[in-house]
């Protein structure tokens, strides 16, 4: 039986296909799309949901199309991925550096588990009315958020990581004389980084979501506000469309983390499995 | 007793073979081209016969043994049982397999992973009870009934295997390389075990292994493979005294000489015959 | 006495930050920090009373009828999808897409389609907590060992039964994996659903007392959503160590077992 793992997220394996069933599956896989493109079409024309709700997928389509032409969607999307990027930057960089320092000490993992264990499940979200009284509608308030629900994906990720090296190897390393700095970058750093970078593949979803509803509900720039715009100034097609450019970010985003993991990692073979959403 | 039945099942229709394999080929169409595992095997198996087949690593024995029980269509060939077509899994035909922990479900105690071919087979409760009890009496398990698997040794697993493989009913044992994956006084015991029974109750068994010895020990009759792409390279009819014994037995003059000549024969096909 | 290190242990550290905490608002009025003391008073004051019922209650309601609705629904489709190939091929690039819409984006459409009210709050939850269980469903049910698999074939488990004896159970462990990621996922879609149009709940209550400047309520409200977290953690630990005993027993094992 395979061995499925609660926490420590590993990098996926990859199922090689042959090209004809891959052919297939692409196929597939589009006529999927266009039954859900024709039942959302039917469920619009044909009043299953009232059309002054929901605009057919059509009028949508099409009003994206335009949204992609002006530059204020642009400027909103640019906003988003920088508060995304920002904030991912600071949960890496603080995850890893508080990470390796609880990680290599016994005593700091045993203090400081139970603080960690209970400030982790505090949703981000929670922090919305305090980030508004801080920061208002700033992008320091955006950053609150997604770092808040980022740094504690990578520090768990960097714990498991630091907690998974050999112990043999690492008593080796002490009695060869390796000092820290070497053995961090020859003994932890290998066996850290696949962690490290499904952590990364993580949070960098978390941060998107993260990102866009901050804007969706404290009202800073972005894709997020400009959703809340939409529907307050009772434009329900674009905000639609928005949705979809929002959807069509996230896939994007989570391809390239993807990506980069299969770069970094092609070496690694996953014996763990997690598939997250 | 229900499962004595059995031994009187494979007391009538005398000489008629009750497995038959006739032409069995199997080949797989891999990205770097076609593998033939099996070429062209035939071999027959009379009711109440204990048969082993032996053969070089990569034999494709257990691609033999996957497409007799029905679990893979072969390219072309036939399998039949007590005179009818396999297509299938079909009832009729047990397997032990060698992995004896993945071949257990691990979420049922020993009595539910026993009970479960006689659940598919819809057999009502108290007949059911009865049934496993005595199976796992005749593997010698019969205080382990509301253990799990996992809590159980490695010889133990493979008894509980079976254990389930008898009360399913079988005509027809096809086991898997069993005692690979055990250490040897375990694997002695379970030799013993299945020897008894197959004298008990009857079933005819298929048995394939990679150890020699093992194979002589048990069989009336060792059938050796070539390696791939198989065919039966030889046939050997066993004749040593039906009353086994792990130390007499294989101390014999007459073992030894059996022993030797599969022996020979297994480098022969080590050899490998040309590609057809 | 190794009973009061682990105590010590578990609480040296969260004891210190509070003392720090209350050192450093002694004698302060800040607006936006209240002392511990108080902190502790808002949480029983505002908490345990009414509002108990008025707002954690319909919260909790609405997250538990959620996750729910979201776990039947991921994992009949998931159980569906990972055995029947064609069908699987056919949802998957939609669903990639779908999923990556995060799900409180959705709720300004949901507000519009179905309006102010519980159905529209459950229905986010559900949208949002269906993905993890569906897709992490999708992989336990392609993941059955295959040893296991032709075991129940050739016993003749089949059909419908295979998937509920074999499957689902085979995939259970991938399916909590899956469970506990929408915990995470519905809390927030539950805060943010109620920040947004609701006449109750706990994420409404926080919202008021933030737009009435009540800041020591407020943070009770950020405690309260934290101690739930850490209830629905908990329950599921228990839930998990029940349902899976068999799968940490067999990794345990006698060391036996192939």
């Amino acid at each position: 039986m395979h061995t499925v793992s609660d926490a420590p997220h590993m990098p996926r394996s990859r199922r090689v296909r042959k090209p004809s069933a891959r052919g297939a599956s692409v196929a597939l896989g589009i006529v999927g799309i266009l039954v859900f493109l024709i039942l959302w079409q039917s469920a619009s024309i044909f009043g299953w949901v009232n059309s002054k709700y929901l605009p057919t997928a059509t009028d949508v389509l099409t009003m994206l199309g335009v949204q992609l032409g002006e530059g204020r969607f642009w400027v909103a999307v640019g906003e988003t991925l920088r508060a995304w990027s920002i904030g991912l930057a600071i949960s890496l960089v603080a995850g890893t550096v508080l990470g390796l320092v609880i990680g290599s000490s016994r005593f700091l993992r045993r203090a400081t588990h139970s603080t960690i264990e209970f400030l982790r499940p505090i949703p981000s979200v929670g922090l919305i009315p305090l980030a508004v009284i801080l920061f208002g509608i700033k992008l320091e308030g955006v950053l609150l958020l997604v770092v808040y629900a980022c740094f504690w994906i990578i520090l768990i990720q960097v714990l498991y990581g630091v907690a998974d090296v050999d112990k043999v190897a690492e008593d080796t390393a002490k009695s060869l004389g390796l000092g820290t700095f070497a053995r961090v970058r020859h003994l932890v750093w290998p066996t850290l980084l696949p962690y490290l970078v499904t952590g990364f593949r993580l949070a960098a979803t978390v941060a998107l979501v993260l990102a866009i509803t901050a804007e969706l509900v404290i009202g800073a720039p972005g894709l997020g506000s400009e959703v809340a715009n939409a529907r307050s100034s009772n434009a329900i097609t674009k905000m639609y469309a928005l949705v979809l450019a929002s959807g069509v970010i996230g896939v994007l985003v989570n391809l390239g983390a993807r990506a980069i993991e299969r770069r970094l990692l092609f070496w690694h073979a996953s014996v763990l499995r997690e598939v997250s959403a | 007793m229900v499962l004595e039945d059995m031994e009187s099942q494979a007391r009538t229709a005398g000489g008629v073979p009750l497995l038959s394999v006739q032409k069995l080929k199997k080949t797989y169409s891999t990205p770097g081209g076609d593998v033939e595992a099996v070429a062209d095997l035939s071999f027959e198996l009379r009711e109440g016969e204990f048969a082993c087949l032996v053969g070089p690593s990569g034999s494709g024995k257990t691609t033999l043994l996957k497409c007799i029980a029905g679990l893979l269509e072969p390219t072309s060939g036939t399998v039949t049982l007590a005179g009818k077509r396999v297509n299938g899994p079909t009832k009729g035909m047990a397997v032990v397999f060698q992995e004896y922990g993945r071949s257990l479900f691990p979420w049922m105690t020993t009595r539910g992973n026993v009970e479960l071919p006689l659940k598919n087979q819809k057999v009502p409760a108290a007949a059911r009870n009865s049934v496993v009890d005595e199976a796992l009496e005749a593997v010698g398990l019969g205080h382990v009934g509301k253990s799990y698997p996992w809590q159980l040794s490695g010889g133990m697993q493979q008894r509980v295997a079976i254990a389930r493989a008898i009360a399913s009913r079988p005509k027809v044992l096809l086991m898997d390389e069993p005692f690979a994956a055990v250490d040897a006084q375990t694997r002695a015991d379970l030799e013993d075990l299945v020897r008894e029974v197959w004298r008990r109750l009857g079933v005819t068994i298929l048995f394939i292994t990679h150890d020699i010895d093992e194979s002589v020990y048990l069989g009336e009759r060792v059938i050796v493979l070539s390696s791939s792409p198989t065919v039966i390279q030889q046939d050997l009819a066993i004749d040593l005294p039906d009353a086994r014994d792990q130390l007499e037995t294989r101390n014999l003059p007459r073992f030894a000489e059996l022993r030797t000549r599969i022996y020979e024969e297994i480098q022969i096909a080590k050899r490998g015959t040309p590609a057809a | 006495m190794r009973i009061m290190r682990q105590l010590a242990f578990t609480l040296g550290l969260p004891v210190i930050l509070i003392v720090i905490w209350w050192l450093a608002t002694l004698g302060s009025t800040s607006f936006f920090v209240p002392q511990p003391a108080q902190l502790a008073a808002e949480l029983v004051n505002v908490w345990l009373g009414p509002r108990l019922l008025e707002d954690v209650v319909p919260s909790v309601v609405r997250l538990i009828a959620g996750l729910a609705l979201a776990i039947v629904v991921g994992i009949a489709l998931g159980l569906t999808l990972g055995t029947v190939r064609w069908l699987r091929r056919l949802t998957e690039p939609l669903f990639e897409f779908l999923r990556a819409i995060p799900a409180t984006i959705l709720v300004p459409v949901l507000l519009l389609i179905i309006g102010i009210n519980d159905t529209m709050k459950i229905a986010v939850i559900v949208f949002g907590c269906v993905w993890p269980i569906l897709l992490n469903t999708i992989e336990g049910a392609r993941a059955v060992d295959q040893v296991l698999t032709d075991t129940a074939k050739i016993y003749g488990l089949n059909g419908l039964r295979r998937v509920r004896a074999l499957v689902l159970r085979s995939a259970t462990p991938q399916i909590m994996v899956g469970i506990r990621q929408s915990l995470s996922i519905g809390l927030i879609l539950m805060v943010i659903s109620e920040l947004f149009a609701s006449t109750n709940g706990i994420g409404f209550a926080i919202v008021q007392f933030q737009r009435l400047y009540q800041i020591p309520e407020m943070w009770s409200g950020i405690v309260v959503l934290g101690l739930l977290g850490l209830g629905l953690s908990a329950v599921f630990r228990l839930i998990q160590a029940r349902v899976l005993f068999w799968y940490y027993g067999s990794r345990e094992g006698t060391g036996d077992g192939a």
